[in-house]
């Protein structure tokens, strides 16, 4: 049985302009058959996405094959469904002790991979989108600290991590929540002069990364790479930087 | 010494502040916990039930929960209390107030008797006594008291359960907000209100969708109201601009802190209410706000401390945002109980409960209560539990309940209920649209004979040229 077997109709040249389920029939006052198993198919991809833990392993392989160092934390979440009811102990590590800690003045930029709420985000697009930052980075004489795999872990884990590095800026990569239509989007979060305390108003944000359907890793290193300049000269992030930046410090779908 | 103990199978339960009986007598969930105020053991749970039922009424009067010269909610609250309303009930507990409500609602003439009670009523007693009711009683209780509120249908007749049609999109692309709500009215939908969250905040972009929306309601003579979910300070300016605003629309929590992080206080919200009662638009009612809330936002606000710092349980604070909706005499006030997450609710058994608790708790207040049966994709919750409680929802009474295509609401990434969903609800439990609504979709040629939604081919169907544009 196909979700998508009907001849066009009314509702098709409409489907051009919204995802939304328009048209979908009925079964006396319920949903077509195709239409509820599809719902459910949607479903099931987004929970997996959530549940499964992501491929760590060969994400790092990849990374390294970049030529990159890579390193583990774990956050003080225990296991997913912790993770889920406690976002506090997402945000924190458990132990620092595999990333060095910085004498002085350390690398310019940190990436911070979080699996967040999307392991297939990081699964699909991890790699590619930091072999994106990387390639500008590197260009830009922009000095790169080891990329930190954080497991169980939110956004604010970088804090603490940016922070033991001695990095100036800091780019979280972090699988967003899975809606239905797409599962696999990962976030760029970037914070100035991370550290333990750093409010989300401190921070920008770059949304929706999942080529094809959304933001391509080069448009999205070019946003982050401008974001990095910005906030280097202003020296800060977050709301302040959004507001001189040309390129927004969101990019929405 | 704690003020508090009780003895549950031969150990002592002590708890030092009626604060703290509040929270750890809520049933479980995970907001409580992830606040640090729940019952740390269901044996503690019971314990703090015992004895939060032989707390009196008068004792939650007198000891806000959170302080009043701190707290605007708590000064309207305490200010707006009805001795009189309140006298017949002051002699009670909690738990002689559980068992009075019950008694009322087995009578004949229950609306009434409760409706006279409501504004002897706080936000407290209502939390504290709907955490010793089960869900069976929540459902009974709410479907006793009647609450009529109406602008151009009427909302919360008996018999009838009414709808928001949401039909979002991510850009706010007109052609395809203009198809959802095309679907959503050929599936009988719409009769509390046809209300889009706006991809953004600006005025231009509410205004042009407000438009939008008043141009197919004037064009079919749709007897329903719209709304564009923007912050109420757009609104205002909107309505300062001459744009056909219906309804004002806020998110709101129930402490000043939590308002505050919402950008709004009792004064602009009553700035808004006086602007848009001149505005007088509706025809069968002058109801114009239109609230949302949700347990939990007060602790994602970081707002959810009261007296001594003490955490206040989220369930209790949901009941305080209603005190705030009930003085602007709302048109719709619902909670989109499912879509904060699973660090505020966990599951389906955690969401059913708290969708039963507000409908009961705003009914109760003499609010026109809606719930958003909703869940978020990293809940563990599914169709199936939004089912279950938008049965019990119906079967209680509830006003009215949001409903997308397919489910699905494709701008803010969440599942509601479909317009099948309601379709299928209203036949299970004999309930029709609301009594202005259900004429015009007769008018339209989209009632069948029995009473029920009729199956019509959208392309020959009155209202094909709706999403033609």
């Amino acid at each position: 049985m196909r979700p998508e077997g009907e001849a066009p109709d009314f509702w098709t040249p409409l489907r051009t302009a919204t995802r939304s389920r328009i048209g979908l029939g009925r079964a006396g006052d319920a949903l077509p058959t195709a239409q509820v198993l599809a719902l459910r198919s949607a479903h099931a991809v987004a929970r997996d996405a959530v549940h499964l833990p992501w491929g760590a392993d060969a994400i790092e392989r990849g990374l390294r094959d970049l030529g990159l160092e890579v390193l583990r934390v774990a956050s003080q979440a225990p296991d997913r469904a912790t993770y889920l009811r406690r976002p506090d102990l997402g945000r924190r590590p458990a132990d620092l002790s595999a990333v060095p800690e910085a004498g002085g003045a350390g690398p310019d930029v940190g990436i911070v991979l979080a699996d967040g709420l999307s392991a297939k985000a990081h699964d699909d697009h991890a790699v590619p989108m930091v072999a994106a930052l990387l390639d500008r980075f590197r260009r830009a004489e922009l000095r790169v600290a080891p990329v930190v795999l954080a497991e169980q872990a939110r956004v604010g884990i970088g804090d603490h991590i940016g922070e033991r590095l001695g990095v100036r800026t800091l780019i979280v990569l972090v699988g967003e929540r899975p809606g239905l239509s797409v599962a696999d989007s990962l976030g760029a979060y970037l914070t100035h002069e991370p550290r333990a305390g750093r409010r989300d108003s401190e921070r920008n944000c770059v949304s929706n990364i999942h080529p094809p359907d959304g933001l391509g890793y080069d448009r999205a290193a070019d946003v982050l790479l401008g974001l990095v300049r910005g906030a280097r000269e202003l020296g800060a992030s977050g709301v302040a930087l959004k507001d001189r930046s040309p390129a927004g410090g969101e990019i929405g779908p | 010494m704690s003020r508090y103990r009780q003895q549950i199978a031969g150990r002592t339960y002590a708890f030092d502040h009626l604060v703290d009986v509040l929270a750890k007598a809520s049933p479980r969930r995970s907001g409580d916990e992830l606040a640090g105020c729940a019952a740390e053991t269901d044996a503690e749970r019971a314990a703090a039930q015992w004895v939060l039922a032989d707390v009196p009424l008068v004792d939650l009067l007198e000891n806000p929960v959170v302080a009043y010269e701190s707290d605007e909610v708590t000064r309207l609250i305490v200010d707006s209390h009805d001795a009189a309303a309140f006298a017949p009930v002051a002699h009670l507990t909690v738990g002689g107030l559980r068992d009075h409500l019950l008694e009322t609602a087995a009578t004949s003439g229950s609306s009434a008797a409760l409706a006279a009670l409501s504004p002897g009523l706080t936000p407290e007693m209502v939390a504290a006594v709907s955490k010793v009711m089960r869900n069976a009683d929540l459902i009974s209780v709410a479907r006793a008291r009647t609450v009529r509120s109406a602008f151009r249908s009427t909302i919360g007749e008996p018999g009838r359960l009414a709808t928001r049609l949401q039909p979002n999109h991510p850009t706010d692309d007109p052609r395809g907000v203009a198809a959802a709500t095309l679907d959503g009215l050929l599936l009988g939908c719409g009769d509390a209100v046809i209300g889009i969250n706006p991809a953004t905040d600006s005025a231009r972009a509410a205004g042009d969708l407000l438009h939008l929306l008043d141009e197919v309601r004037t064009r079919y003579d749709i007897p329903t109201q719209s709304c564009v979910l923007a912050h109420v300070t757009t609104t205002i300016e909107l309505m300062e601009a001459g744009a056909p605003v219906d309804l004002v629309f806020q998110s709101i929590a129930g402490t000043e802190a939590a308002n505050r992080g919402f950008g709004v206080d009792l004064a602009v919200l009553a700035e808004a209410h006086a602007a848009v009662g001149e505005l007088d638009r509706g025809t069968v009612g002058t109801n114009a706000m239109y609230f949302e809330t949700g347990q939990g936002s007060c602790l994602s606000a970081d707002a959810h401390l009261g007296v001594d710092g003490r955490p206040v349980d989220q369930q209790t604070l949901e009941c305080r945002a209603y005190a705030v909706a009930r003085a602007f005499d709302p048109l719709l006030v619902n909670t989109v109980v499912g879509f904060i997450g699973p660090e505020y609710l966990y599951d389906g058994k955690q969401i059913i409960r708290a969708g039963l608790e507000d409908h009961a708790c705003g009914t109760l207040l003499g609010l026109p209560m809606g719930v958003d049966v909703c869940y978020t994709n990293h809940a563990e919750a599914d169709a199936d539990d939004m089912d279950t409680l938008l049965t019990l929802l119906a079967a209680g009474g509830v006003g009215f309940v949001i409903t997308v295509p397919g489910a699905d609401d494709v701008m803010l990434g969440y599942q509601s209920l479909s317009f099948h969903d309601v379709l299928a609800v209203r036949h299970t439990l004999g309930l029709r649209p609301a009594p202005e609504f259900e004429a015009w979709l007769e008018r339209v040629g989209l009632l069948a004979g029995d009473g029920r939604i009729a199956s019509v081919d959208a392309g020959s169907s009155a209202l094909r040229q709706l999403a033609a544009r």
